[in-house]
């Protein structure tokens, strides 16, 4: 049946959803999961074309949007990288994307520009689904944050997280925290540098939407915390490298910390991809969920293209 | 004995066109610049800076000779001077008097200051757009890329310097 709140939507930003929808798309990954473990997978979706336009590299959102849509019979088309695309010939993106929505059924997108998906949403007649756009948004990666959360903890309300590390340019922290805005959590305790504090917009939003924020330095902080979401600094937005270098390694998340601090039933989780901010030795611990968090890509993005597509 | 209570600054009554009152004390030169007005246009020109105002404690007053301000530099002023009015004169006479007004979306005035909103990407058909937030201290948000403007980014933005 089609959800009207889904169907032939664009996903800029996980704000245009509300709760209600978000925990369908929940109920629906979960279905998903069960079908790919009984290899029950159907072709819902085989009429369908997706276009990946990935402006900016990636590994797991390019991936696990591409496995979603085969495993759901649909065929993807598509680029990462401008370099072998007519971007590199001076075309705009205005164009490039008017061109792509010609061909296919859904445009999966990331950029480097900030509000690029908002603004090729105006353009293109199928659905954009954002993949990350600069340092604002990045809806189905919080999706998926989220839906770990709830399958690691069963619930979302209630949960304390505690976010570290680059909150400054990081777009899934952005948008983890307007997916939390719907929910009840009872604290956000934001750890970072100085020089990488959450900017002041997304501040301002947290406490206008009524979520209680905490900011601190020290790494002892992750003491009360449930959910421990580890970032990386990206050194690919910084606009001065030597910004860059002054903050590179100033933190890192170890075997010995999480069991010095953590509670016992925290988990960490991790966008990825890390570099050294989160220490291989977590990774055979009871606190590593972000394994489990990038598998979870597929079953979620399968919920979310189902959806926008209608392919049930 | 303070006579500085009757004293009066002079400045002419204009035959036609437009003044420009309860502009914020000090902006008045902002005013002039937002307007494109250099002074060697041939306009006959009053400015009174940090005038008392019985409303706004000081004031600046701009009175523009044959010369009326469009739309677009009306949505401006409303930027740096939210209580500004706009008279219209006519055969010395007051024939119009409004408020101006910030518009709740300001599209394509301003240029947004992140160097990475697609709205600062070269040769893209799209227009900036703002929303306001904040009426009394001015703060604006980029629709695009949600990057805050404040009243000196604003000022920075409409004349190209800080004031």
């Amino acid at each position: 049946m089609i959800n009207m709140g889904w169907y032939n939507k664009d996903v800029v930003n996980i704000l245009d959803f509300s709760r209600e929808d978000i925990e369908l798309l929940f109920s629906k990954a979960d279905e998903m999961r069960a079908q790919l473990k009984d290899k029950s997978v159907k072709k819902t979706l085989s009429n369908k074309i997706i276009g990946i336009a990935f402006f900016e590299p990636s590994t797991r959102t390019r991936m696990s949007f591409e496995t979603a849509a085969k495993r759901l019979g649909a065929d993807t088309v598509g680029f990462t990288g401008e370099e072998g695309t007519s971007v590199a010939k001076g075309e705009t993106f205005a164009d490039t994307i008017k061109m792509i929505d010609s061909y296919v059924d859904a445009i999966v997108l990331r950029h480097k520009f900030e509000g690029a998906a908002l603004f090729a949403s105006g353009i293109a007649q199928n659905p954009v689904i954002n993949g990350g756009d600069g340092k604002s948004h990045h809806p189905t990666q919080a999706m998926l944050d989220l839906y770990t959360t709830k399958t690691l903890f069963g619930e979302i309300d209630g949960l304390t997280f505690a976010l570290i590390g680059d909150l400054k340019y990081s777009r899934t922290v952005s948008s983890l925290i307007y997916g939390l805005s719907m929910f009840k959590p009872k604290e956000i305790i934001l750890i970072s540098p100085q020089q990488l504090k959450l900017r002041e917009e997304i501040k301002l939003f947290a406490v206008d939407h009524g979520l209680k924020i905490r900011e601190e330095e020290n790494i002892e902080a992750i003491s009360e915390a449930d959910i421990i979401y580890v970032t990386r600094i990206q050194k690919e937005r910084f606009p001065d490298l030597q910004e860059y270098e002054k903050v590179k390694g100033s933190y890192k998340i170890n075997k010995k910390i999480l069991e010095t601090h953590a509670k016992k039933t925290a988990k960490v989780l991790h966008p990825l991809p890390r570099v050294d901010e989160l220490s291989p030795d977590v990774d055979n611990t009871n606190y590593q969920a972000y394994f489990l968090q990038a598998s979870l890509g597929v079953p979620l993005r399968m919920a979310l293209l189902s959806l926008v597509l209608g392919g049930d | 004995m303070d006579t500085r209570k009757d004293e009066k600054l002079l400045v002419s009554k204009i035959e036609n066109g437009t003044v420009i009152d309860h502009i914020n004390s000090g902006r008045a030169l902002v005013v002039l610049k937002i307007l494109n007005i250099k002074g060697n246009e041939g306009y006959r020109i009053a400015i009174v800076m940090n005038v008392p105002s019985t409303t706004m404690g000081k004031k600046d007053i701009v009175k523009l000779e044959d010369y009326y301000p469009n739309s677009e530099d009306l949505e401006k002023i409303s930027l740096i001077s939210p209580n500004a009015t706009i008279n219209i004169i006519k055969d010395y006479e007051v024939i119009k008097k409004y408020k101006v007004e910030i518009p709740n979306k300001i599209k394509g005035t301003l240029k947004c200051n992140n160097p990475t909103c697609i709205t600062r990407k070269s040769n893209e058909p799209i227009t900036s757009s703002f929303t306001l937030l904040s009426k009394d201290k001015i703060k604006l948000q980029c629709d695009y890329c949600g990057s805050i403007l404040t009243e000196d980014d604003v000022i920075k933005e409409l004349i190209g310097e800080s004031q």
